[in-house]
């Protein structure tokens, strides 16, 4: 390792990194701005100021900026120079002529980086007395708040929209002190990463707006590490608490998963936690139909009858956890248990597990797939269903850049200069899917075709790549492509509930490994456990099909968390509402399922209890509760204990806490046995103690109920976890997986996550393994090949392709206000030439015709979508009845009423202006 | 529709010689954004500035976003964004001009013309605005109205430059 002098201190330092990034893993503090450990240098805040001496006599040195300056071996630094001490004081007293200095009603106080590096400065006295400029603020949007007056022109927030994610509706306008960083109008920013603005700006320009609407200090928040449910991905976060109230969610570093970006659907689709429809008691249905609340005891006096001597059946979530959904099974028996996974999607995760267990490639941590230098998109619209992979995407197609930086001699972290040799030369990334998606901007081959045909392309890719003759062009053309790349990535997955797409991407993946390729396979997974619960079934796990089917031979039935009017058509649905059969719910929120149960417990959410969820590699991860559970919630998990306990052949008795389950579940099948090492158990203790959930300046613990009652409540006890609600204990060097926030002495921002950090941007200090239940026996797919395929359609007959949508498509998240001003209307995405013959406008309504669906949907004319095919939004209520690949027909729907276009004035004259040159 | 509505208008809103002007400069260039600035001050020096709609049409000629052409639009002091009058009077505030007393002869023409900086005259013949340095240093103080240079001001001079306002306003 070479070393540096920094103020005579030999310290050592990674080849080709910055002075910057040296002295941060140093352990010393030299202050930044515009630097960011994914984003690296551009040199533009002034702020890391150092001296730098050219030779062993010279003793004035210069200033250089640490971010853009490379350490060389003997290099001879000084951080302490009253040059650099009295240059960094000097930005900072610039950066604060026009800061308005609203601390006490910023948002961003108390983590604030520009609060931070001014103390780190110790700049203490303003001297300018003068006018400060004063901007006015954008509306951009239900989920982030603008204060533009707090800039400080440091760019991280336009690089990070714009450069890292691709963003366009966002930029810096004006020059000089009057630079104005927002849309060119007010509007809905239209980034799904929009919301890491709130963390990537170092002040409180770009603030969390549900949270301000409920705002409390980040050091009163009470934190837990937790796991983000609103995909398969399963982003690491921390959401923080107060009152009760699950406040905002923040991201938490994960060297793997996510590093520093979350998705705006992760951010801000938890509010439902808080929403009035959450269910707080147990309730009874009465002869009338009306429910009660009742006390729970009763609840399970009542369920006592319905369990005993009576055939029950579990049916499982793929948004529950891992613990909850075994135990359901483990409890009624494999053979009474269904995984509760939709028709169209399990027989599709059956065989996505088949073949992530026999792929020759290997399957990529998010963080990998940065690495591919050829990317190819198998039927999946990942920017959807896969937020956080797609902006890995983003960055993966910069490797062509990089290896001409490389070449040129420029080291990576120089982002200017890297982004403006490369313009925008871009990695191949080749998309064939059948409808537009959000990568297509950046994608160098795009092909729309049905489902069907992206199977039979990827069968002929691989077949062109073991070396058959293949004559189609298009894929002659991918197969050079890809043989070309040394680090190629398939990326497909379960969102168009084809297994075919699996097979042909597990054949091409296969195909490329044979080629000696360092092959990369990663397919997304739906929902934020589909993969546990996929492979907690078995070869006795009831369909749901079978479930309806049997429903007349069944006394009870128990759904864990599951709204199944989102898994069934409407005359399985109807069955089950005549039927005679007890159905007890578990859930979080008020859905129409609930609506059918004879008896509903209320279930504790993600942010009010722990559980383990597998995402789509296979990794399992935990959550942990952020507060207790109010009023008569308890986690899914603990219900099925109870109710377990009223059978006379109690299977659960042996289990008296959390980690006694996931010990049983350990000890069930081999291939859980690991799952006992996601995280460390209840009994951990660092240097004696729990770890605590709230930060040391926790404030009014013993006041913030008065309003209520003067009398000091105890604090609650967790017996289940490792974490304490306290403010005693240590949060530093504790195994990542017990990571509620960062902070670090003189970092209250989340920069402090570079204190955790073994160095810049690498593996959390204390890493816990990540657990991975996954392997692959490397023998290949190898399946032959026999598959239907959908003959020719007649005229005006229209295969449906499932369409999800970031904001609407998924359940939970769909229940949180914000979110569902996102949403938008339920639409049938069609071609212009479609819509050309249909004889309609985007915005027109058509109604689709087929099995028992006759509905109408708002029609969206897409830029591309395969031949023969028309899109839906999948998850919305409108559209519920519909099934992917289903044939329908189409039809003008004449009575339609348009919905009134939005139109964001920003002002009154320009409004006025809009009308008239839009509508008259 | 609405959509439909609002790109069809938009289309419409560059003349035929200005997107041949523009289609001409995109020749030279290897991505369409490098056309911008071009393109702005093409369809600029038809119109004196640009508003929204043109703002809008040029982005989308282009294939950039409006935010990206906004920001280059807004960078550059002479891409107007908002109308100016007939002839914008540049005026140098710079060093060399500021010793040679530029100061006073700002006053002049604030007082002659009744307009301050980013100001434009009742009749809209002519807006003010600052420039720093016109490189014209040796002949200091200066300014330039629309296309013509005017140095060593002086209050007659400045006074001579707009006589012809001066005789319409009675001054
Ligand atoms: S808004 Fe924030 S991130 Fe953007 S330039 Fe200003 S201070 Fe930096
Ligand atoms: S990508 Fe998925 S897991 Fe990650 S934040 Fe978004 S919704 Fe959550
Ligand atoms: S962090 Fe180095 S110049 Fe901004
Ligand atoms: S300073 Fe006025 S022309 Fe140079």
């Amino acid at each position: 390792m070479p070393k540096v002098l920094v103020d005579g201190q030999p310290i050592e330092v990674n080849e080709g990194e910055n002075l910057l990034e040296a002295c941060l893993n140093a352990g010393l503090d030299l202050p930044y701005f515009c630097w960011h450990p994914a984003m690296g240098s551009v040199g533009s805040c002034r702020q890391c100021a150092v001296v730098q001496y050219q030779s062993d006599e010279d003793t004035n040195g210069r200033i250089v900026m640490g971010c853009m300056t490379e350490v060389k071996e003997g290099a001879r630094f000084s951080l302490e120079t009253e040059n650099a001490v009295q240059f960094r004081e000097a930005i900072i007293e610039s950066l604060m002529l026009n800061h308005p200095h609203d601390c006490p009603v910023c948002s961003e106080g108390g983590e604030c980086h520009l609060q931070d590096m001014t103390v780190m400065v110790g700049h203490r006295d303003r001297r300018y007395t003068g006018k400060k400029n004063t901007h006015r603020n954008q509306y951009l949007g239900p989920l982030i708040n603008h204060e533009m007056n707090r800039c400080i022109t440091c760019y991280r927030c336009e690089r990070f929209y714009k450069d890292y994610a691709g963003g366009k509706d966002f930029g810096a306008q004006a020059s000089r002190d009057r630079v104005f960083f927002g849309r060119q109008t007010d509007g809905v920013l239209e980034s799904e990463f929009s919301g890491n603005l709130v963390e990537v700006c170092p002040t409180g320009v770009f603030t969390d707006k549900p949270f301000l609407a409920h705002y409390s200090r980040k050091w009163d928040l009470q934190s837990a590490p937790s796991i983000c449910t609103g995909c398969g991905v399963g982003c690491n976060t921390a959401p923080g608490e107060r009152y009760g109230r699950l406040k905002r969610i923040h991201n938490r570093y994960n060297y793997d998963i996510n590093g520093y970006f979350i998705c705006d659907r992760g951010r801000f689709g938890a509010g439902y936690v808080n929403n009035k429809e959450r269910i707080d008691y147990a309730g009874l249905r009465e002869v009338d139909g009306s429910y009660s609340a009742i006390r729970h005891e009763n609840a399970l006096a009542t369920a006592g009858q319905w369990l005993n001597d009576k055939r029950v059946v579990g049916i499982g979530s793929p948004r529950a956890s891992l613990e909850s959904n075994f135990l359901l099974k483990h409890w009624l028996g494999p053979a009474n248990f269904s995984s509760g996974l939709s028709d169209a999607e399990g027989p599709g995760m059956k065989q996505l597990i088949k073949v992530l267990s026999t792929t020759k490639a290997n399957v990529p941590s998010v963080r990998q797939m940065q690495s591919a230098d050829a990317i190819l998109i198998l039927g999946e619209d990942v920017a959807n269903t896969a937020p956080r992979i797609s902006l890995a995407l983003r960055q993966a197609v910069r490797n062509k850049s990089f290896s001409m930086a490389e070449e040129a001699g420029i080291p990576e972290w120089q982002d200017a200069a890297v982004r403006n040799l490369g313009q925008d030369e871009l990695s191949p990334l080749i998309i064939v899917t059948s409808s537009e998606s959000r990568l297509d901007n950046i994608a160098s081959h795009i092909y729309s075709l049905s489902p069907d045909a992206i199977a039979d392309f990827g069968f002929s890719l691989a077949a062109r790549l073991d070396g058959s003759d293949i004559e189609d062009e298009m894929v002659c053309g991918v197969a050079d492509i890809l043989s070309q790349a040394s680090r190629p990535l398939v990326v497909s997955g379960i969102g168009s509930f084809s297994p075919d797409i699996l097979s042909s991407a597990a054949k091409v993946a296969d195909s490329l490994s044979n080629l000696n390729k360092k092959a990369m396979l990663s397919l997304c997974v739906s929902e934020s456990n589909s993969m546990g619960v996929a492979m907690l079934s078995d070869e006795h796990t009831l369909s749901l099909a079978s479930v309806m089917e049997q429903l007349d031979d069944i006394d009870t039935l128990v759904i864990l968390e599951n709204d199944l009017s989102r898994r069934l058509d409407r005359s399985a649905l109807q069955k089950l509402s005549e039927s005679k059969v007890n159905i007890i719910a578990l859930d979080v929120i008020e859905n129409s399922t609930l609506n059918r149960a004879s008896m509903v417990l209320p279930a504790a959410s993600f942010a009010e209890s722990e559980g383990s969820l597998v995402n789509f590699e296979g990794r399992a991860q935990r959550y942990f509760p952020v507060f207790e559970p109010a009023r008569d919630r308890l986690p899914s998990w603990h219900w099925l204990i109870k109710l377990a306990s009223l059978d006379n052949d109690n299977k659960l008795s042996a289990l008296a806490c959390f980690d006694d389950v996931v010990s049983l579940l350990a000890d069930s099948d081999k291939k859980w046995e690991e799952i006992v090492k996601v995280a460390p158990g209840q009994t951990f203790r660092d240097r004696g103690q729990k770890i605590p959930r709230q930060t040391h300046r926790y404030s009014g613990r013993t006041a913030m109920n008065a309003s209520v009652s003067v009398h000091e409540p105890p604090q609650p006890k967790d017996n289940e976890t490792a974490l304490a609600y306290s403010m005693e204990g240590l949060n530093r060097d504790q195994p990542s997986t017990l990571s509620p926030y960062v902070w670090s002495p003189g970092w209250n921002s989340n920069h402090s996550v570079q204190k955790f950090q073994s160095k810049v941007d690498g593996q959390h200090k204390n890493q816990t393994p990540g657990i991975i239940l996954i392997s692959s026996n490397q023998n290949g797919f190898g399946e032959s090949v026999s598959y239907e395929r959908t003959g020719a359609l007649e005229a005006n007959n229209w295969t449906l392709i499932p369409i999800a949508c970031i904001h609407g498509s998924e359940e939970l998240s769909s229940y949180t206000k914000e979110i569902a001003e996102l949403s938008g209307n339920a639409f049938i995405a069609i071609s212009e030439d479609a819509a050309n013959a249909l004889g309609v406008l985007d915005g027109d309504g058509l109604q689709v015709i087929g099995g028992s669906a006759e509905i109408s949907l708002e029609v969206r004319v897409v830029d591309r979508m395969a031949e023969g095919c028309v899109g839906y939004s999948v998850g919305y209520e409108e559209t519920l009845s519909l099934a992917p690949g289903q044939t329908v027909r189409l039809a003008k729907d004449a009575s339609w009423i348009r919905s009134k276009p939005h139109l964001i004035a920003t002002d009154g004259a320009s409004e006025a202006s809009l009308g008239e040159s839009l509508y008259v | 529709m609405m959509e439909a509505l609002i790109q069809t208008d938009l289309a419409s809103v560059l003349t035929n010689e200005e997107t041949a002007a523009i289609d001409a400069e995109l020749e030279h260039v290897p991505y369409k954004s490098g056309a911008a600035i071009d393109a702005l001050k093409i369809v600029q020096s038809k119109r004196g500035w640009i508003s929204d709609e043109c703002l809008t049409a040029i982005s989308k000629h282009l294939e950039m976003s409006v935010d990206e052409l906004e920001g280059i639009a807004t960078f550059y002091n002479l891409i107007y964004r908002k109308p100016v009058g007939e002839k914008v009077i540049l005026f140098c505030d710079s060093v060399s001009c500021w010793i040679c007393g530029c100061e006073d002869a700002k006053e002049k023409v604030s007082k002659v013309l009744n307009i301050g900086y980013g100001e434009t005259t009742a009749d809209n013949k002519y807006t003010l605005l600052p420039v720093p340095c016109l490189g014209a240093c040796d002949r200091a103080p200066v300014m330039m109205v629309g296309d013509e240079l005017i140095t060593n001001l002086d209050d007659a001079k400045i006074e001579a430059t707009f006589s012809q306002s001066l005789l319409s306003e009675d001054y």
